[in-house]
Order: C-alpha cells, then structure tokens, then sequence
C-alpha cells in the first residue's frame, strides 16, 4: 500500500536522477576504462605493490592513533563541562572541512624541520618527520582523527547515562564504568568511526604529499602513486584508482545500516 | 515504478551532454577565451605575454593554466580543451603531436638550465652537482617523469652522481619551495626559477655536465586564429624579451 506523501514531487525525482548520474558516471567511466586483464600484472610492479602494501601499513596505523587519542577527546567532549569546549570541539573537526594541502602545510609549519615542534626536535636530536613514513601517519591521522571524534561523540551523546550511573552506585570505578558500560554500549559507533578515519586515511593525499613528500617505498602511498601514474602508465593508474575504489564500497558495504540509515 | 527511473537517468543524461556540448570550446570560442597551457617553469612569463596579448587583442580573454607539462600532456590527451601548449621538453610535445593533437609543427622557442638550489649562503657549502650526495644532507629532486626531473637524471648521469633524495616532487615549483621552507638541504630546478629569488641560492651546475632544457610550443586542437597569434607573439622579439628577463635564453 502507497501512502499519498510517498509519492515524490515531480522535479524532485529528476534532480536526485541528475544527482545519481553526476555520482556514479565518474565510477562507472573508472571500472569500464580500467583493463581489469591486467589486475594480475599490477601485483607483479614492484612500485605499485610497494604502494599497497605501504598505503596498508600506514592507513592502519593512523587508525590505531587516531583510535588512541580520538575515543578520550570524543569522551571529553561529550561528558565533560568545562569552558571552550564549543570551541575545542569546533577545532578538533576543522580537518574535516579544511583543504587537505593546507592541513600538509600546517603540518610542515608545526612539525616540520622549522616548525613549532618540529624546529626544536630537529636541533636537538638531528630528524624530522617530513619525508618519513612516520609523517604520513600523521599526515593520515590528522586529517582522518575527526571522523573518528564525530562519530563516536554522537554515539557517547545518544547513550543512556543511567546505565553508568548504575554501575557507578553499585560500586564500579571510573575505569571500569568505562570499560565495561560506556564502551561496550558505544562499541558500535566505534567501530564506524574507525571505519571512516581508516577510508579517509587510506585515501589521504593532499596533506600527504605536501608533508610527506613523494618516495617510492616510504612516502609514496596509493592515492599518490595514482597521480604519478596517471602520466606515465595510466591503465596502472587506473587499476589501482579501482582498487582504493573496491575497497572504499567495501567500507560502506560493511557500515551499511549505520550510516546509510537503512533498516 | 522502475521504468520511470529510467526514464529520469536518459533525461539526465541528455541533460548534461546538452551542456557539455555548449560548455567545452575548443580552446577559444566562448566569448573569445584562448586556454594557454604552459610549463609550470613559465609561469610568471606566460603570465606576462598573457597580459600583453590581451592588451592587444581586447576581445580574447587567455586562460593559463600551469602545471608539470607531462600533466599538461596527459590532460589534452584526455580531451582537455588547449589552444596553446607550451611544453619545457620536446618529449611531451611529441606524445601530444604524435596523437595528432597539435596543429601545424611545434618550434622551440626559449632554453633553460639547471641550477642546484640551496639556502641563502649555502650554509652546507654545497660545491656543484657531485655534493648532491653527500649523506649529510637532505636532497629533494623532481620526479623522472616530469621533465626537469628527467633532464636533472641526465644531469647527474654525466656528473656520474648517484643521489638518493627524500622525495621525487611533481613539478619544479615544488622542489623550490621545499628548498625555500627548509624542509630540503638541496634541490635541482631550472635556473630561470632562481631568477630574482632571494630566498634560496644557486650553485652553479659546470657546464660539462649541465643539460640545456627546450621549450617547445605548439597550436592544439581546432583553435581558432587568436591562438597562433599567441604563439607568434611568443616568438616575437617582444616575448623573447619578456622569456629573457624572467632568466631563460634565446632558442
């Protein structure tokens, strides 16, 4: 049986028809142009497997950061008054909006071999993170952290409080309140989160390169061995577009019901 | 139900080939606009000479755009709408002619050299391209497939240099600001690029091992009569000039 308000408004229907089309043409132009025959041969280059294997290590790793760091801030924020919190929460997902080139230069100028952070440390111990895998972490996990914050703040904000309090009257620490009654209960919004901040960092290429530079085997992730590729071998460039393009629908795939809002 | 969506999805479809028809000139025609892609090495001349050809030509509006010229290549490869190429090696220009993409024969029009870029005052004490691997500093070069990277492999072939620098950048702008932010000890870019840059010094490359850079240009696609005409006053006595004050030399 249709309800009368199901039915949609005529123009309606033809501007989320040109919205599908403006979304999935360039996906669809992707997979017909990739020489799929060629998915085996793309293992056997030594620079795009390096990038694979490099674009695993390091995604993952941001994940793990920004898992660590995220869950407390996200945590802070959602239960915890203290004056500026608007403020430090504003500025926790400013990455999210910010142009990825502009957080690699932020980056550069905080923890680069002149910045804030970065000058001191230079000085005193004779490294810095620009050109190593470990600043693609960083470069990853700064721009992937507040997805994982967001989520699961909202997921800390919607649970039932009483549940804590419970546990708290019935004789649980604060540690074990957390342990075992808040996480447990927003263990699912977790794991969302992490699963956005992993496909964002896996897909991180702006502040990548302007902090991390572009080197084959240390600094060189999937996203930017696509755009060197894209002029000297572009079907190779394609092939590992559709990778990170297979992986990224698996994310949503997997999220399904949690994000999308399907029942 | 269904059939009405598709029906939606051909409409829209139509919808935006209809404007791409409309929307993607050949390099002019839509109010007279001329898109110049240039070498990003050529940036601050091409933006002259686009100032100067405007003046001239009131009713031609140039569009630059600049970026790596194996960028530029791939991009009017893949259809995008140029009127002028101006390309920093003639490999590029020839992936772009030999896909029959250029109009008439692409002339070299200005040369360049290499330079090895250091900080102000060279505090590292950097004596030409043979220090470039010394292990003390960080080196930062432009990736082989953009062309002041290739022309730089040559380079230290012939020095016989083997250098293992922190990053492969994407064009040659990069390689500079990573040398002017101090985030690289040393870089190789054009010597135009230093060309009244305070910023960052030059050590000089010794003529036995400097490799000469060639610009090429060339009318692309069905551009309309304003594009040769840019070409031409590139290759004027006046664009010489404006190419000779920005620090590259005469073809």
């Amino acid at each position: 049986m249709k309800r009368p308000a199901d039915r949609a408004p005529r123009g309606i229907a033809l501007l989320a028809g040109t919205a599908i089309v403006l979304l999935l043409l360039p996906l669809a132009g992707l997979a017909l142009r990739a020489p799929w025959g060629r998915l085996p041969d793309l293992l056997d280059r030594p620079e795009a497997l390096a990038a694979i294997r490099l674009s695993v290590t390091t995604s993952l790793a941001a994940l793990g950061l920004a898992t660590v760091l995220g869950v407390p801030l996200a945590w802070i924020l959602a239960r915890r008054r203290f004056p500026g919190r608007e403020l430090v929460r504003a500025l926790a997902v400013l990455p999210m909006v910010l142009p990825p080139v502009v957080g690699g230069v932020a980056l550069l100028l905080a923890f680069g071999r002149r910045g804030l952070l970065g000058g001191p440390i230079a000085d005193a111990s004779g490294t810095s993170l620009p050109f190593t895998t470990t600043g693609v972490i960083l470069a990853q996990a700064f721009v992937a952290m507040p997805f994982l914050v967001v989520t699961v703040e909202a997921g800390l904000r919607s649970m039932d409080t009483r549940l804590e309090d419970v546990a708290a009257t019935l004789g649980a620490g604060r540690w074990a309140v957390l342990a075992r009654v808040t996480l447990p209960v927003v263990a699912p919004s977790v794991a969302a989160g992490m699963a956005l901040t992993w496909a964002r960092a896996l897909g991180e290429f702006g502040a990548t390169i302007t902090f991390a530079g572009n080197l084959p085997g240390r600094t060189q992730t999937m996203p930017l061995a696509v755009y060197v590729l894209l002029e000297t071998d572009p079907e190779a460039a394609y092939l590992l577009s559709l990778l990170l393009l297979i992986v990224s629908v698996a994310v949503l795939i997997a999220l399904r019901g949690r994000l999308l809002g399907s029942r | 139900m269904m059939r009405l969506s598709a029906g939606i999805l051909v409409l829209a479809v139509t919808a935006l080939a209809a404007c791409g028809s409309e929307g993607a000139p050949d390099g002019e025609r839509t109010g007279g606009e001329l898109l110049v892609f240039a070498a990003a090495s050529l940036a601050r001349p091409f933006a002259q000479m686009a100032d100067l050809f405007e003046e001239r030509h009131e009713d031609v509006d140039v569009v630059l755009h600049v970026a790596g010229s194996q960028r530029l290549a791939a991009q009017i490869l893949e259809g995008a709408p140029a009127g002028v190429f101006a390309s920093a090696d003639e490999p590029q220009m020839q992936r772009v002619a030999e896909a029959g993409s250029t109009t008439g024969a692409a002339v070299t029009f200005a040369r360049n050299q290499l330079a090895v870029v250091v900080a102000p005052g060279n505090p590292h004490r950097l004596t030409g391209p043979s220090d470039l691997a010394r292990a003390d500093i960080t080196v930062v070069l432009a990736d082989p497939s953009v062309p002041v990277g290739a022309y730089t492999r040559q380079m230290l072939q012939r020095a016989d240099v083997e250098v293992s620098p922190a990053s492969f950048e994407l064009d040659t702008r990069a390689v500079l600001s990573r040398v002017a932010l101090g985030e690289a000890d040393a870089g190789v870019v054009y010597t135009s690029d230093l060309h009244d840059r305070d910023d960052v010094t030059a050590v000089a490359v010794p003529d036995a091992v400097d490799v000469t850079a060639e610009y090429q240009i060339a009318v692309v696609g069905s551009a309309g009569p304003s594009a040769a005409s840019f070409v031409e006053l590139v290759r004027s006595p006046e664009g010489a000039a404006i190419l000779e004050r920005a620090g590259f030399r005469a073809p």
